[in-house]
């Protein structure tokens, strides 16, 4: 994503920690080691303020009200969407659309452009490391219009395979849609290059930013897709908001997504003309509070600059990936090995002990990590698990979090009796645990 | 430390009852938990009167619903069908024996969930219905 050389002084996430008033919690004598922030992030007190502000002293709707309060509150929802638009580099606010989250942004462009513009036997290119939300609109779609589903291939550090991709391309697809970083495995894809190749064969891009924006900068003009949609929760800002960007020709000529208040201009009994973009596609009373509050989360993360936010996650990920394999004997360590193709997560299994347990038993020390398939149930069939355990960073991470990991994964082996060198009852239990096959 | 992972459990791990197959299963079915992935096969063997002659399973998943999974199969053989229906939620968390959260319950009740619907699955001999819902 970025140079790690351009940042200037590095994180403290130290210092960040007292912006995130969880931490003030008492978990058994220490702060919780919240190892889960690609699932969501914690808020920072500028963001819990940004709501309470609205609730507490400006409670009204937006594009109504003719009165004080309203207007401050439309002021605020429309500011927050500037900095959004500044934020990921959208040309001007009128492209950035308000959603509850990615899911609810691909899925807007499934039905009001996909539908116009996928046809029979026409083709979307996916690839095998999408999350459920950037993969089942697209099988209804698919379904529905009788199109075809393609998957770039994965390499065996779970990065895209770039030959698979250029063979694929070769349908000519309509769409190609992918993650901007992989929340299974923190894979940082190449967008640029691969928005380049899909655009020569003809194919507009979509890009799942769920786990980009919170991670590193991000430019969708500099990087020249066409959608993409990221959620305001794992970006340090409040669940319910979220944004689509595309660029403002295709956001004209897309039908709306729902109808409703707000979208349209005029309404007579059998007709309606729609609203200018971005509000067509906002139909009634949208969540106020949480876009104003991903408009707080954007400032504070604007403060620290992602270019900084992006250099701490790839030493905080080359740290667990140099220590993990050190500390915690026979654990599989999956994804890119080199820290500068994975953003902040680490996703590894221990032989012979199920991710379930392994979350449950490190919950008990206060440290909480994701189990399972992380809703990329083919991506884990592709890899051979049932589930994984998930550790992933954000801002206000530190190495120390990463110490009681390795701590605790070592006292999770203990308990399971998991030895040292992994002999003995092994041969049972790769029974159950067939390594490399289908689950 | 609790004894969610007491050593019992995890000898039923370790060492599952029961693990294996059946040559010729009067009936087989294949559970799942769509949450995490885990999955577990169920066989029984019954006599005409719907009694368990024997029983297998295979699968993988996390310590709980695998130490549940051999604690509940050693219970059922020599019990008629109408006793496997009626088993419920509370039966298999007596035979655990440990505290369960709500986020592992799914885990611990895998291996009844899929007795039920392999009871349901079952071709018709007057005994089995569809399963009861215990979520
Ligand atoms: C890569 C990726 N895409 C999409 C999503 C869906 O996000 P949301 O549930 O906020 O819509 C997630 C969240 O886990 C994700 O990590």
């Amino acid at each position: 994503m970025s140079d790690p050389t351009a940042h200037r002084v590095p994180l403290d996430p130290d210092v960040i920690r007292a912006d995130f008033p969880l931490f003030e919690r008492d978990f058994g004598g220490r702060p919780l080691a919240y190892l889960d922030s690609a699932a969501t992030s914690l808020k920072p007190r500028a963001v819990l303020d940004a709501l309470d502000d609205y609730n507490e002293r400006y409670t009204a709707n937006i594009h109504r009200g003719i009165y004080t309060t309203a207007e401050e509150a439309t002021a605020a929802y429309e500011a927050a969407r500037a900095s959004v638009a500044t934020f990921i580099g959208a040309g001007s606010p009128s492209e950035i659309v308000f959603v509850r989250n990615a899911t609810e942004a691909i899925n807007l462009v499934a039905h009001s452009w996909g539908r116009r513009h996928i046809h029979q036997a026409d083709t979307i290119v996916l690839t095998e490391l999408e999350h459920h939300s950037n993969l089942v609109p697209w099988q209804l779609l698919a379904q529905e219009k009788d199109a075809d589903l393609e998957f770039v291939a994965i390499d065996d550090q779970g990065r895209l395979d770039q030959q698979s991709f250029e063979v694929l391309l070769r349908t000519r697809p309509r769409l190609v849609a992918f993650n901007h970083v992989s929340n299974a495995l923190g894979t940082i894809n190449p967008v640029r290059e691969m928005t380049r190749m899909a655009h020569e064969a003809g194919a507009l891009v979509l890009v799942d930013g769920a786990q980009g924006v919170p991670h590193g900068p991000v430019d969708v003009q500099a990087l020249d897709v066409d959608f993409y949609v990221f959620s305001g929760h794992k970006t340090l800002g409040p669940t319910g908001s979220g944004a689509l960007w595309a660029r403002r020709e295709l956001l004209d000529a897309m039908p709306p997504f729902m109808g409703g208040g707000e979208m349209i201009r005029e309404v007579h009994l059998r007709h309606t003309t729609f609203n200018d973009v971005p509000w067509k596609f906002e139909a009634g009373t949208p969540d106020i509070a949480a876009a104003i509050g991903l408009g707080a989360a954007m400032g504070y993360l604007g403060a620290l600059g992602m270019d900084r936010v992006r250099a701490h996650e790839q030493e905080l990920a080359a740290y667990a990936l140099e220590l993990l394999p050190r500390e915690v004997p026979g654990i599989r360590i999956l994804g890119p090995r080199d820290p500068a193709e994975r953003a902040g997560i680490v996703t590894f299994t221990l032989p012979g002990i199920h991710a379930h347990d392994v979350a449950t038993l490190l919950d008990r020390e206060a440290i909480a990590i994701r189990a399972g398939h992380h809703c990329t149930q083919p991506l884990h069939e592709r890899l051979g698990e049932s589930a994984t355990g998930r550790a992933s960073f954000n801002v206000y991470t530190t190495t120390d979090d990463i110490d009681r990991l390795a701590a605790g994964l070592r006292s999770v082996q203990r308990v399971f009796g998991a030895p040292d060198a992994p002999a003995a009852t092994d041969g049972d239990r790769a029974v159950r645990y067939p390594v490399g096959s289908h689950g | 430390m609790d004894d969610l992972y007491r050593d019992e459990i995890l000898e039923h791990y370790r060492r599952p009852h029961n693990f294996g197959t059946l040559s010729a299963p009067d009936v087989s079915y294949e559970g799942a938990n769509p949450l995490c992935g885990d999955r577990l096969t169920l066989m029984l063997d019954l006599d005409e009167a719907g009694t368990v002659t024997d029983v297998a399973f295979t699968g993988r998943g996390c310590a709980i619903s695998q130490a549940s999974a051999s604690l509940l199969t050693d219970t059922l053989r020599g019990r008629s069908s109408a006793e496997l229906l009626a088993l419920g939620k509370d039966d298999v968390l007596e035979l655990l024996g440990i505290e369960i959260s709500p986020a592992r319950l799914k885990c611990a009740l895998l291996s009844l969930d899929t007795l039920q619907r392999a009871l349901a699955e079952r071709p018709a001999d007057g005994v089995g219905t569809a399963p009861d819902g215990h979520a």
